[in-house]
């Protein structure tokens, strides 16, 4: 067990007649997934240093549907989309922050449409703004002179063209940020998108995410870094594929910044 | 007699232009068997993007070489069509060169033509050597086998020629004119064709008058030729790249549609004071789709439909396919183009019942497209993002998938045992719902 988290759910602050700033929407992977719930964690303590007043809706929260959706499941999508809106409606929440590009994309273009509507950003572009305001800042040591390359969600770049903000986020760490021959828009996906991770892939020559781990290490870089749970898990997939775990990291942006400060 | 030219003119233009017309009605009944979709938001944006991406060529340049030759081609095909209203009116009317008159504009016009053509020779020897020579991975593909390379080989024979007789026909006027003949007058200016002319220089008038008049002719022959190629071709996209990036997505491409159809059914189920055994009033008859998803072309939106006619076969979008890189069956490119072939079998089994079509037995899934294409993408947008005129592959492949899950619980069996797993704990893998604040103190 690591050091202690301060964390409320949004009954707590009901119970206390109370709004949070935020709400961190902590996702499928991020509850469950060992690997996953590591970034949690991390993203936890950067909002606790930055003295952010956050909630989560702990017990209360289900998957967003998003993967049901992708994988024509539309009756499961909404069926989840709806009992998530009733919820978030019901509590009155304004603003939502994920670690996860999938709950990201849909919680702010497709649940709009069925009656929730938000203010949603990805961890990095609220991590910037914290960043940014000065609430929270870092001693920019521990990665100084590392490589760091970021792989490029498909859900967060090309879905949503955010590009920049978890590049500036990871220039804080005074680490060397080298780009990937392909990066931002014809960034190659990691091959855990549209239900892949849940399934074996098709008949091929190659799995995607040794092909994408290949252009990453062609950068020779110390560290990968992702913006996403499931690129996480290809991605470190994709170094022990390629016998690199001895020399190669992969770690979540909001990892790398809890480690800098 | 002195007016069997203009006739003949005449008629061979109202053919070409009928049968034109015939073919474009063809299409538009073709991409009007898609469902109705609404594409009235965004006006300004619309326009915006035709005009960036159609007009403006701006995501052809992304691959540099292939994209500068493609500007030549793109700008001589829209400035020469000046050229071809001179040509017209000319056989018309019997003259020649009637926009003489404008003077050194008209130079300047004619000398900028004879460049352009010479562009477009230039790219496309560059775009044959790239098909045929270098053999690019996306031109080899095993979709591009048999009819669609031959088709793509055809369009590029068929503008050499045009842009040859184009300065064949300039060689023999400025001759003619350089010799006094009748008719012929002084006018033009022409920088790439004097290179044609010493070839010429031992002819005599009449054959000269021979040269010119035989290129003048097969020169406007071929271009209606190749009007009415058009919609047997790949190469629609000259025309449909206009309407096809107006139409094209607004909204952030990880976007994706909730079926209004659905959205009513559980809205119903979710209502606690919704009587379950109420018989159906007639307005929620109408509103029952008769299925969910697209198992054939009918099933699919009049844009998707759009989008496989204007789809050039370029294969940008699969040469970016995560799932292609690595060897799958699955090529965006293929799903258009599978679309495509499935309409037109649509439209012609429609052209042989009298406008009704007959069921054949067949359908876009399975037929065309495999179940194991359709599993195999990972929904990462780059087919999306590649595609110079905005066709979206991935909406046909999603609408796929949601008919084999939603009226044939086909999908792999990972996938269903994920889907359950949400279903009754709200998360795609197997664990309680009452551990989802665990990570906190881990």
């Amino acid at each position: 067990m690591g050091e202690q988290l301060k964390v409320k759910t949004m009954q707590e602050f009901m119970a206390e007649g109370k709004q949070p700033e935020i709400l961190f929407w902590v996702g499928s992977a991020g509850s469950y997934d060992d690997r996953a719930k590591k970034i949690s964690r991390a993203f936890v303590k950067l909002l606790n240093q930055a003295n952010v007043d956050f909630a989560v809706l702990g017990q209360e929260e289900s998957s967003t549907g998003d993967v049901a959706k992708r994988t024509g499941n539309e009756f499961l999508f909404q069926m989840q989309a709806m009992m998530n809106i009733e919820l978030l409606n019901g509590y009155e929440i304004k603003r939502i922050v994920t670690c996860d590009p999938h709950s990201f994309n849909t919680l702010k273009n497709e649940y709009p449409g069925l009656g929730g509507t938000y203010d949603v950003m990805h961890h990095t572009q609220f991590l910037k703004e914290l960043l940014d305001q000065g609430r929270l800042t870092l001693q920019g040591e521990t990665y100084k002179g590392k490589r760091i390359t970021f792989h490029d969600p498909c859900y967060l770049g090309r879905a949503n063209t955010v590009y920049e903000a978890p590049r500036e986020v990871l220039a804080k760490t005074n680490a060397e940020l080298v780009e990937m021959k392909r990066h931002k828009t014809t960034a190659l996906c990691c091959g855990a998108g549209g239900g892949q991770m849940f399934k074996e892939p098709e008949k091929g020559d190659m799995d995607i995410n040794v092909l994408r781990t290949k252009d990453a290490l062609e950068t020779n870089p110390n560290i990968i870094a992702t913006g996403c749970p499931y690129c996480n898990t290809m991605m470190t997939d994709g170094i022990k594929a390629h016998e690199k775990e001895d020399s190669v990291t992969v770690l979540d942006v909001a990892e790398l910044l809890a480690n800098s400060i | 007699m002195e007016y069997v030219p203009n006739i003949l003119f005449a008629i061979a233009l109202i053919v070409g232009v009928a049968y034109f017309t015939r073919n474009v009605k063809k299409l538009s009944r073709n991409i009007k068997l898609g469902k109705d979709v609404d594409v009235s938001d965004n006006k300004s944006q619309r326009w915006q993007n035709m005009a960036r991406i159609a007009l403006g060529q701006t995501k052809m340049v992304v691959r540099p070489v292939a994209g500068i030759m493609h500007i030549f081609v793109y700008v001589g095909f829209i400035i020469i069509n000046i050229e071809v209203l001179e040509i017209i009116l000319d056989g018309l009317f019997g003259t020649h060169r009637l926009f003489s008159s404008l003077g050194s504009v008209y130079n300047f016009l004619i000398g900028s033509f004879e460049i352009l053509a010479f562009l477009v020779i230039v790219a496309v020897v560059v775009f044959w050597i790239r098909r045929n020579v270098i053999r690019l991975q996306r031109f080899i593909k095993p979709e591009m086998k048999g009819w669609p390379k031959k088709d793509g080989n055809m369009i590029l024979y068929i503008e050499f020629v045009l842009m040859t007789l184009f300065l064949t026909m300039n060689a023999a006027d400025s001759q003619l004119q350089q010799l006094g003949a009748e008719h012929y007058v002084q006018a033009g200016s022409f920088p790439i064709s004097q290179f044609l002319t010493p070839l010429l220089s031992r002819m005599s008038e009449s054959g000269l008058m021979m040269v010119e008049r035989t290129a003048w002719w097969l020169h406007i022959l071929g271009i209606l030729v190749f009007l009415n190629y058009l919609y047997y071709s790949k190469h629609l996209h000259i025309l449909l790249a206009f309407p096809n990036t107006y139409f094209g997505k607004v909204k952030p491409k990880g976007q994706l549609d909730n079926l209004q159809s659905v959205t009513n059914e559980v809205k119903l189920m979710m209502d606690p004071n919704a009587d379950p055994f109420a018989a159906p009033t007639t307005t929620d008859v109408a509103a029952v789709p008769e299925k969910f998803g697209a198992s054939d072309v009918m099933d699919l939106n009049w844009v998707q439909l759009l989008n496989a006619y204007t789809c050039t076969e370029c294969g940008r979008c699969t040469s970016e396919c995560p799932a292609n890189q690595t060897g799958k069956k699955l090529s965006p490119r293929k799903i258009m183009m599978d679309t495509r072939d499935r309409l037109e079998e649509v439209g012609k089994n429609m052209d042989a019942n009298k406008g009704e079509f007959v069921p054949d037995g067949k359908q876009l899934l399975d037929d065309y497209i495999s179940r194991e294409e359709l599993w195999a993408c990972t929904t990462c947008n780059a087919c999306v993002q590649a595609c110079p005129v905005s066709i979206d592959p991935l909406s046909i492949i999603v609408e796929m998938r949601r008919y084999l899950v939603m009226e044939q619980s086909a999908a792999p069996m990972e996938l269903n045992n994920m889907m359950s797993n949400i279903e009754n704990n709200g998360a795609p893998w197997p664990y309680n719902q009452m551990d989802r604040l665990n990570w906190v103190n881990e």
